[in-house]
């Protein structure tokens, strides 16, 4: 087992330079630059921009100054805001989104699960029918429909609640909870769905029955018998989402004025914002890639079927 | 927990005109339509039929173990040891399962849970129904594992479920069945998913522990050999009906009813010649929806009269414990009644 960490370890750093290298030149394939603007700059100003930036380099001498730079830690000053890093960037707005998504994806699962459990145990029932149409409007509702509700309702009428802020901007510790509710949303709506159906489908397996002819109560026949196998697929989904999440979503960062990373990831592209494109792209693929070696990770130790060798 | 009855009833068992329907788009199912039978002491009984004939059906009543909906039990009684399971509650019934009737299923592969150890899975069966620590009830089960035969049972028995085989594995089922000293093992094909090999081994098993333990068994299978070399008594069941009861020897030497003659033609034997044709009953079981008053047997039976397409026949005593339901064996006067 050890032996299999040190090794998926390993193999994530080919995978991140894979990712660095492929993100590094596509950006630089899309039409446009970092320097373009509406209105031409004479082409002195121009190739004294190009020339900080290294931009007149050829595009190889250009990758191996970013590989250095990346190898040590450094990714490299953002090409649209001037005395800006995005080291600095990401550091100032990642803490941000990491709060909010953990606090989001938590009560996401926690509601997820209960009430996909519920919904399987009560099948056809009204408990059934009420959190699957929760689960719809989860997804089928965009986020800047439910955040704006929430807003109306638990700020503005109620006056529950701040409309928006962040409490790291001296703002009440109250700002974190309608964002990370509108967040939880979809992936609540998911996770409740997931664990409906495979718990269903764990309900009906043959050794379900045998417990049952064992003479077991129900409850302890859901949550001995039947919970371990039914979390495979809500596991496998909660690796990606989680990286998801914690790296921010504009859509909730800009309807509740959260300073976090999800509003680089949009606005680096429209500027063409070479580095910051690939910097942020880069913490995604670290969190992505750790993610599912955890999820990986926790299916061995609740399924014993599966070892690493 | 209670301790068991000692009181000694003649039949361990009585199921009573049991009907167990499920409820389909396509219309209403009659699993099991009105059967009757009952299980002595110490008896092994047999209940043979094809596939979908409703054996499985019927045992998974006794345990009330039918899956609802669809499947509900309209009618019938089912008396353990003069208790109608049927009007049991939800903790009365937790409290016969498993320990006063257990079961072992046809595929030990998916019946045993793949995620968790076998020592879990043993040690909770005996814990729900005994007052014991964790600790007797772990002795117990290695006491159980060895009494089936699994090797070296003290280690083995912190493997999971995917680390044994499947012979072995119904081993540990019955291991598990048999645990809390059940009175009534219902085997459903205990030996269709396993190697022709290991099901000599497991049957004689399972007949060896019920001497052993006084344990009565209704084994359910669609294998005549095994009801041949096992069985005191068998049913043998058609579309939700008991059609002919008797003493498996009797069975075996005067089968009565049509179909069971067929299914005994049916058996393959090594004394006939090689090049012969192997004996089949024509066409297919019926279909159980919105089946028609009339004998289901009827468009596949050689002897069909008119009245078979019209009436279901009533049960006739051919003997002392031979009882068929067919209407050869009625006279002139009844058959122009029906």
């Amino acid at each position: 087992m050890t032996k299999y960490i040190v090794r998926r370890l390993l193999g994530i750093i080919p995978t991140l330079l894979v990712i660095i290298t492929l993100s590094f030149f596509i950006v630089r394939v899309a039409p446009g630059g970092p320097f373009d603007t509406e209105k031409a700059l004479p082409e002195v100003v121009k190739r004294n921009i190009e020339a900080k930036y290294h931009l007149d380099e050829p595009l190889v001498m250009q990758y191996g100054r970013y590989m250095f730079d990346v190898l040590r830690g450094d990714l490299g000053p953002s090409f649209r805001y001037k005395d800006w890093d995005v080291n600095f960037y990401i550091f100032q707005s990642l803490p941000n989104s990491i709060i909010l998504g953990v606090i989001a994806i938590s009560i996401a699962i926690l509601f997820g699960i209960t009430s996909g459990m519920l919904a399987a145990v009560k099948q056809n029932t009204w408990v059934d029918y009420l959190s699957m149409a929760l689960a719809v409007v989860g997804i089928s509702v965009p986020l800047f429909v439910i955040g704006p509700v929430l807003q109306y309702i638990f700020a503005m009428q109620l006056q529950w609640v701040p409309t928006s802020g962040w409490f790291t901007a001296g703002d009440s510790w109250k700002t974190i909870i309608l964002p990370a509710i509108t967040l939880a949303f979809a992936d609540f709506a998911t996770i409740a769905r997931l664990t409906r159906s495979s718990m269903l489908d764990t309900l009906r397996s043959d050794y379900i029955r045998t417990a049952k002819a064992k003479g077991m109560r129900t409850s302890l026949i859901i949550f001995k018998h039947a919970m371990k196998g039914s979390m495979l697929p809500v596991v496998s989904y909660l690796g990606p989402a989680f990286a998801g999440i914690i790296t921010g979503s504009v859509v909730v960062e800009t309807v509740f004025r959260i300073p976090g990373l999800g509003k680089f990831f949009v606005q680096s592209s429209f500027n063409r914002d070479y580095t910051l494109i690939v910097g942020v792209v880069i913490v995604y693929s670290v969190i992505l890639v750790f993610m599912n070696f955890i999820v990986d990770i926790i299916y061995s130790m609740l399924d014993p079927r599966i070892t690493y060798k | 927990m209670s301790k068991k009855t000692t009181k000694q009833f003649d039949n361990m068992l009585e199921v009573r005109d049991l009907k167990t329907h499920f409820l389909t788009d396509a219309g209403i199912v009659k699993a099991v339509d009105g059967i009757s039978f009952d299980l002595k002491q110490g008896e092994t009984l047999g209940i043979v039929g094809e596939s979908g004939c409703g054996k499985s059906v019927t045992n998974l009543s006794i345990m009330r173990l039918i899956p609802s909906p669809p499947g509900k039990i309209v009618g019938g009684e089912i008396f353990f040891e003069g208790q109608d399971i049927l009007k049991l509650s939800e903790s009365e019934l937790r409290h016969i399962r498993g320990n006063m009737i257990s079961m072992i299923f046809q595929d030990p592969m998916t019946s045993l849970n793949p995620f968790l150890k076998i020592s879990t899975q043993m040690i909770e069966t005996i814990c729900i129904h005994q007052d014991i620590s964790k600790k007797a009830a772990l002795e117990k089960s290695i006491d159980m594992l060895n009494l089936v035969g699994i090797p070296d049972a003290k280690s083995r028995i912190h493997n999971y479920p995917h680390q044994f085989s499947g012979g072995m594995r119904q081993r540990v089922m019955i291991a598990m069945a048999l645990s809390c000293e059940a009175k009534i093992l219902i085997a459903d094909e205990p030996t269709t998913a396993l190697d022709v090999t290991i099901q000599a081994q497991i049957l004689e098993l399972i007949q060896k522990l019920s001497r052993q333990l006084n344990t009565s068994v209704i084994i359910i299978t669609h294998d005549l050999g095994v009801v041949a070399g096992m069985c005191d008594n068998v049913c043998v069941m058609y579309a939700g009906k008991i059609v002919e009861k008797a003493k498996t020897e009797d069975l075996y030497a005067h089968p009565a009813h049509p179909y069971t003659f067929g299914l005994i033609q049916s058996v393959p034997r090594l004394d006939k010649a090689k090049n012969g044709r192997l004996f089949s009953i024509e066409g297919q079981p019926p279909n159980v929806i919105d089946l028609p008053p009339c004998c289901p047997f009827h468009p596949r039976c050689e002897k069909a009269m008119d009245v078979c397409r019209t009436q279901y026949p009533p049960t006739k005593n051919l003997g002392e414990h031979h009882e068929v339901s067919c209407w050869l064996y009625t006279d002139d006067q009844e058959r122009s009644n029906g």
